[in-house]
């Protein structure tokens, strides 16, 4: 049925159009560079390239990923901007990672994290982008690009965004380390973790990641039971304790992992964890109701539990943060005017809405100056540059964040990614890890 | 030989059949057997053979770091076979099920004997019955989860117990412990064991108890040599439902142990999650092995296909 339809689109898109598609869709690409200037120019956006606009109606792209991006609110910002459907569908990380790699068909566009793409891109399943027919491009963070923030900064350890950037093609299956002009991911949202703790419940300042594991705390702690990322706070806690200095974190040798895994074991046998959590809910839930008052923890978790009136801080910690970046991956099975859709979709994504959506929930966006023009300037100043606040920040859903005179924990934007200690990663010995890490929870 | 299957039909036929006919009509009436069972057998055959079939097959083929593909390696279970984790989870997978099944057998037991014998009025033993079946008409993870906040640190259980002075400190190992697991298996799982029970109960003539009774056994020894043989056939029944499902269960250890405890559910959850389906499919063969030799000496103690 779909397909039908799509091909008759497909058709009619093709036949009626004015002017020709030049081998590279140029046609295409100088339209929307045009839209987007406009759009830019009067700070909305509406509906972007008109020609397309009645056929592109009746294509459906199905986006899944994890919770944190897929929204509802964007799939019907993207009805009302582009008139095309976007299906969403929220899936922890490991099923985001399972579905990308093995079930080619059930997506078109998948929203996945950096790690993820490093471990299912040689399944093949995705297709590269074009950089060329991406408006903001050259607007795009250093960090997605050459890995650096700042020309001077060092490229922290782990699966680096860049390093998985790139590839040789459109379908190339090899990254490559320069900006080849074919983009595996599209970033879209990234941030810095760190612990989450209740200042109310431990009464005194927090600095270094080993507090995790600091006896005080016994029976009051929580880690992350997704191994590819709990091995990394682990690993964050292991080196601040002076138990072990990592060649890379993001890629240890057995040995590594087996100190890492034996801490963990030791700590869970002394009763350290209340419980392991594996979605963000559970997180909330446990900081919230007070079982756990220092754990790993994602930013929006936060902000769930501030919202519930209950204190909560994202401590910024001496030894830096554990970063994370997602990105938007085309299916393989994407042509014709469905691939165009998720090409002006894309151009969409990073031409300011979204971002300004996720950067007033805690998220930085891959374009910042984009989406400042959706931003108020005290959003602006308290989210990205770590000003006080000047009046209540409230988030998208509508809740109060943040009230006058709050600052952001950890600071501005450069204060925070610029101190990135590694990426979250898929390692070489993933299978080893995995398997320890099972030992681990069955301890 | 087609003439030594038993079917029930076959059995009740009277044996001064004309002796020329009788091959034919058999046949065709097996004939009629095998096809009346087509359907269910090729259901079953797509959607439960074959794809055991399929993990069998999946547990021979070879991982790599990110990607898996067919082979013949016998890693999987080399793997599986001699890991301390394997044992570990095993024990204490067994140990839930263990713990689970005399508890439910307990409570499912006393309360079919309640409603069996003791609710003399069939309304109210209905009523009683459908009483018992109302908290399943909400989703099993809300049963569960609904727990959680009861028995929290700062949950409802302990502020009574804390108002009530009975404890100074809140207890911890109410929630995300094996004593959580325990009681979220024997809330969910008790029906199961009830309704069987209950149904070979109520089959009891109870003229036999007043035998018993007019014999001079007492209480006990009715309960004893009376009622729990007959009743065996229910008890298997609800055995073979609680222990199968505490056996294959993952969301319940991982939401009531806060992920503390492993069950051999969790650790193919944990595979599958992370791509690594041949050694999932390997965990899920030993497993299915475990519970068919677990059902297997379940079935010794009685013949259900001749209580039934």
């Amino acid at each position: 049925m779909k397909r039908n339809t799509l091909s008759n689109a497909v058709s009619e898109s093709l036949s009626p159009a004015p002017d020709t598609l030049d081998t590279h869709g140029n046609r295409r690409r100088t339209l929307l560079k045009g839209a987007a200037a406009a759009t830019v120019a009067t700070g909305t956006i509406t509906g972007a390239p008109m020609i397309w606009a009645q056929n592109i109606k009746d294509v459906t792209l199905r986006q899944f990923g994890t919770g944190v991006s897929n929204l509802n609110d964007v799939a019907a910002k993207v009805k009302e901007d582009l008139g095309f459907t976007l299906e969403m569908t929220a899936l922890d990380s490991d099923s985001v990672a399972q579905r990308a790699a093995t079930q080619p068909n059930s997506f078109d566009i998948a929203d996945i994290e950096y790690w993820i793409c490093k471990k299912v891109w040689p399944a093949g399943n995705l297709q590269a982008m074009d950089t060329s027919r991406i408006d903001q491009y050259d607007n795009i963070v250093g960090i997605f690009r050459n890995g650096k923030l700042n020309p001077d900064s060092e490229i922290a350890q782990g699966t680096a965004p860049h390093s998985v950037g790139f590839v040789d093609g459109s379908d190339g299956t090899e990254f490559v380390d320069e900006e080849s002009g074919w983009m595996t991911l599209i970033p879209t949202i990234y941030n810095a973790d760190t612990l989450g703790i209740r200042p109310d419940l431990i009464g005194r300042p927090i600095e270094s990641w080993a507090e995790l594991l600091n006896p005080e705390f016994k029976g009051k702690a929580s880690i992350l039971d997704i191994s590819s990322i709990g091995i990394m706070d682990a690993a964050m806690v292991a080196e601040a304790s002076g138990i072990i200095t990592y060649g890379d974190k993001g890629n240890m040798t057995r040995e590594e992992i087996d100190t890492t895994i034996n801490m963990l074991i030791e700590a869970k046998r002394a009763g350290q964890f209340r419980a392991f959590w594996k979605s963000f809910d559970e997180s909330v839930n446990l900081m919230a109701s007070g079982e756990v008052v220092i754990q790993s923890m994602w930013s929006p978790a936060i902000t769930a539990v501030k919202a519930k009136g209950i204190e909560c801080v994202y401590q910024p910690l001496k030894e830096g943060y554990r970063s994370w970046g997602g990105g938007l991956g085309l299916s393989k099975n994407l042509s014709g005017l469905e691939l165009d859709a998720a090409y002006e979709y894309i151009n969409w994504y990073l031409s300011g809405w979204v971002g300004g959506y996720l950067m007033r929930q805690g998220y930085y966006s891959a374009v910042p100056t984009t989406s400042k023009e959706f931003m108020s300037a005290d959003e602006w100043g308290y989210w990205f540059e770590g000003k006080a606040a000047e009046g209540d920040i409230v988030s998208p859903t509508g809740q109060t964040i943040a009230s006058t005179g709050d600052v952001r924990d950890g600071g501005a934007f450069e204060e925070r990614m610029g101190r990135v200690a590694c990426w979250n990663a898929v390692m070489d010995e993933n299978q080893y890890m995995v398997r320890k890490w099972n030992e681990f929870i069955a301890a | 030989m087609s003439a030594s299957i038993d079917t029930p039909a076959a059995a009740g036929r009277p044996a001064a059949a004309v002796p020329g006919k009788r091959p034919r009509g058999r046949l065709s009436e097996n004939l009629l057997g095998w096809l009346l069972a087509t359907p269910f057998v090729a259901v079953l055959a797509v959607f439960l053979l074959l794809p055991i079939a399929l993990i069998f097959v999946v547990s021979f083929w070879e991982t790599s770091a990110y990607s898996y593909g067919p082979a013949f390696i016998l890693d999987n279970y080399g793997y599986l076979l001699t890991s301390s984790v394997t044992l570990s989870v095993y024990v204490k997978t067994l140990m839930f099920t263990a713990l689970t099944w005399a508890i439910t057998l307990l409570i499912g037991f006393t309360v079919a004997w309640f409603l069996a014998f003791h609710v003399r009025s069939l309304g109210v033993q209905i009523s009683l019955f459908l009483l018992c079946t109302i908290p399943f008409w909400t989703s099993n993870i809300i049963r569960m989860i609904s727990w959680i906040p009861f028995l929290g640190r700062n949950g409802i259980a302990n502020s009574v117990l804390l108002d009530l002075g009975v404890i100074d400190a809140p207890l911890e190992w109410l929630l995300f412990s094996d004593f959580a697991v325990i009681l979220a298996f024997v809330h969910l799982y008790t029906l199961f064991m009830i309704v069987p029970i209950f149904n070979t109960m109520m089959r009891i003539d109870r003229s036999l108890i007043e035998a018993a009774r007019d014999a001079g056994a007492s209480g006990f020894q009715v309960l004893r040599h009376v009622v729990l043989p007959l009743t065996l056939p229910g008890i298997m029944i609800g055995s073979i439902f609680v222990v199968t499902l505490v056996m294959g269960d993952f969301i319940t250890v991982r939401f009531m142990s806060g992920g503390q405890s492993a069950s051999v559910g969790r650790t193919i959850a944990n595979e599958i999650a992370l791509l690594q389906y041949p050694a999932a499919s390997a965990n899920a063969v030993i497993l299915l092995v475990t519970v068919l030799l677990m059902v297997g000496v379940l079935m010794r103690f009685v013949d259900i296909r001749k209580e039934l």
